[in-house]
């Protein structure tokens, strides 16, 4: 099947149960946003598929269009063609954007084969003129020293230069002002399309003004409780996280 | 733009391309452990004049009576038996002047090292040492003209005393340390150089050390004079085979730089981890002088190294740039020594190490400004990378500052790749080891531009093959 598919997926971190039961399917072509309160296992979701080590999962599976991904090798887990765009993206100091970039893209092809640094650098100018990021950029070392909104933008530029098959955004407008939020969320819906898939995860229903999902999952206690059309997102908004924690607190 | 193709080179290295020797052949061999006897062979051998003779027995008897420094130095130095060590191994004194000449199992090792290739493409001379002696050694023709002179020790000793034997053993006495006085006792091979006033070298000479022999102990020397106003750019390059046992390289550098001169001396040796590696690197600056010390440890099994300037005439600068990686089973020692002898005097030393796993280095400087003396500079930064837990780093500064307007900058700093960095460029699709590589680069990219590009693109291709062999 053409999607990113979790099922039954159970997570633990310190004997502590984190994800319970839960499940997704997102196909190729859709955006899907999880929305939730802090401490409700959205992040731990976005780490535990991109392959983080800290994490003990129990049971279930995570396929993209059908092979597992659950148990590989974060390298591993990339080439398969899972993006994740970090909420606190990490500095490497020394490391330039563009080589860095120029790097990953190269880890991803054929032995033998090499990266065409014309081509290479007008492509990077295009995505980086779209994200209104200053040329200069290219030479600054990855993300260190950067302000929040300038990193939230580094994470869309790889994003945009890996061509990943399916994109897990975690808490991608924390940091950002409103313009640097239209910016980005440009540069996202450019990268929208029938060969991608979307996870927007997000606290707030800010984002998703800008990019509208195609469906809303509210997220509580480590399990999906709820799902609707774009629209759930402005009830999430008005009504608050508290209605989320009484509706749904005694059936968890 | 550079930067970038630096990177492209730096993949799809030979992670084994100095790990090969070919069976033994010697016409000289000095024999087994270190007497008497054996320092007179070497003199024998090389016909040597009685001063030098001299020069080498008095050395041995300081060598005999220093103790190793282990009061603060590692004791993995007394595993060193020097008893059983070959002083002296070689194929003959005289070095080809064409590779067609030099003797086929030696050419191909070199060829293997790529230093034929590196000449044609950008040395204006080389010298390559196999064992205790060199077999090839050939400048460009118009360097000759101009009058300089590139030679190995014992032909310059010979040939050119009037000019080399003033310096020989002054910048860096037998009495020293232990090591120099053995280097001193049994030295062999090396070069010597003569620029002579106002000759300004456009390309670099090189010098590749080779060990191929077991058991074996190198103990080349080096002195180069830069008369006034002249500026030469000396590289040296060093490999061995991984043998069972230790292999010991005792290497002695005396650099002269007289009035106005600049002289930039580029290390980057890659020893294979049984190697105990224990050079003394000392220069002399005169009045608006320039000695630099661009050094790059990588390999062996026990480094001590700190290349010093002396700062002697008023205005002189000493630079020292370092960059240390101790993998598992490794220990880099390494520093540097500032001596300012004269007013308004400025040195400088870089040093970033990298430990790895087990590895672990240490970092000890000196900066020595006595009361007298008026507006010296000093400026040391000296920063340490640790990858994963077992790693050790150590830093001993030693400054000392008096007079008037002297100033002196400190600045340390330790940081580690964490778990988190690799997991992130992991997740864009960097194996672990090209994650940890890049990290390391990042690391020491700015002192990396302060190489010959050829020789960033070497140095990088070692970090990777390094970076590489340590993912378990």
């Amino acid at each position: 099947m053409n999607a990113l598919e979790i099922k039954n997926l159970n997570v633990s971190i310190e004997g502590q149960s984190i994800l319970k039961d839960f499940s997704l399917t997102i196909p190729k072509g859709e955006v899907h946003a999880l929305m939730g309160p802090n401490g409700t296992g959205k992040s731990t979701l976005a780490k535990v598929m991109a392959g983080h080590e800290d994490y003990q999962v129990e049971s279930g599976t995570v396929t993209l269009d059908g092979e597992n991904i659950l148990g590989e090798e974060p390298d591993v887990i990339a080439h398969a063609g899972l993006f994740l765009a970090f909420q606190y993206p990490l500095e490497i100091p020394g490391v330039s954007i563009a080589n860095f970039i120029r790097a990953a893209r190269a880890a991803r092809l054929p032995n033998g084969e090499t990266i065409n640094a014309v081509e290479y650098y007008k492509e990077l100018y295009e995505k980086m003129d779209a994200l209104k990021m200053d040329r200069k950029f290219t030479a600054r070392s990855l993300n260190d020293g950067f302000s929040g909104g300038e990193k939230k933008r580094c994470e869309i530029l790889q994003m945009s230069m890996l061509d990943p098959a399916y994109c897990v955004m975690d808490e991608t407008d924390s940091g950002l002002d409103i313009d640097a939020l239209k910016t980005v969320s440009e540069g996202v819906n450019l990268m929208r399309g029938p060969e991608r898939g979307f996870l927007v995860i997000t606290h707030y229903q800010r984002l998703l003004d800008y990019i509208v999902p195609d469906v809303v999952h509210v997220m509580f206690d480590g399990r999906i409780v709820h799902s609707g059309p774009a629209e759930l997102a402005h009830e999430l908004e008005a009504k608050g996280y508290d209605w989320v924690k009484e509706s749904f607190a005694t059936t968890a | 733009m550079s930067n970038t193709e630096v990177q492209d080179d730096a993949i799809n290295v030979d992670t084994e391309k100095g790990n090969f020797s070919y069976p033994e052949d010697y016409a000289y061999d000095a024999g087994v452990g270190l007497s008497e006897d054996t320092i007179r062979y070497i003199s024998d051998v090389k016909k040597e004049d009685q001063w030098v003779r001299e020069f080498r027995q008095r050395a041995l008897e300081i060598f005999h009576k220093k103790d190793m420094p282990t009061n603060w130095a590692t004791k993995d130095l007394e595993n060193i038996h020097f008893d059983k060590i070959r002083y002296y191994l070689s194929k003959g004194q005289q070095p080809s002047r064409t590779w067609d000449e030099v003797p086929d199992d030696v050419k191909e090792t070199f060829e293997r090292l790529g230093i034929p290739e590196q000449e044609r493409k950008f040395l204006a001379g080389v010298e390559a040492q196999f064992d205790s002696e060199a077999a090839y050694s050939h400048m460009k023709e118009e360097l000759e003209k101009e009058g300089v002179i590139f030679v190995g020790s014992s032909e310059g000793l010979e040939k050119y005393p009037e000019i080399f034997r003033p310096y020989f053993g002054k910048v860096i006495p037998s009495t020293d340390n232990k090591f120099a006085a053995l280097n001193s006792a049994t030295f062999s091979g090396g070069s010597f150089i003569y620029v002579p006033k106002g000759v300004k070298l456009k390309q670099p000479l090189q010098a590749y050390f080779r060990i191929n022999a077991e058991n074996f102990g190198q103990f080349e020397r080096t002195l180069i004079i830069a008369d006034e106003d002249s500026e030469i750019t000396y590289m040296e390059g060093c490999t061995a085979p991984k043998f069972e046992t230790a292999t010991l390289h005792s290497a002695v550098v005396e650099l002269v730089a007289l009035k106005n001169a600049k002289i930039q001396y580029i290390t980057v040796q890659n020893w294979s981890s049984n190697v105990f590696n224990l050079v003394t690197k000392r220069g002399m600056a005169d009045e608006g002088a320039e000695v630099k010390w661009i050094d790059c440890n990588i390999g062996s099994r026990l480094t001590m190294k700190y290349p010093g300037v002396v700062l002697k005439g008023r205005g002189a600068r000493g630079e020292v740039l370092s960059i240390a990686l101790a993998n598992d089973g490794q220990h880099q020692d390494t520093g540097a020594k500032m001596i300012h002898l004269a007013d308004d005097t400025t040195s400088n030393i870089i040093s970033k190490s990298i430990s790895i796993g087990e590895g672990r280095s240490t970092y000890r400087g000196q900066v020595h400004m006595p009361k007298h003396l008026k507006n010296c500079k000093n400026n040391t930064e000296c920063d340490a990378l640790l990858i994963n837990t077992h790693s050790r780093t150590d830093t001993y500064p030693a400054i000392t500052t008096r007079g008037q307007n002297n100033t002196v900058q400190h600045e340390a700093s330790v940081s580690k790749v964490s778990a988190e960095q690799i997991f992130y460029m992991m997740q864009r699709g960097l194996s672990e080891g090209e994650a940890m590589s890049l990290a390391v680069n990042g690391f020491v990219h700015e002192l990396l531009k302060a190489f010959p590009m050829e020789y960033s693109v070497e140095l990088k291709r070692l970090i990777d093959m390094e970076m590489e062999g340590s993912v378990g």
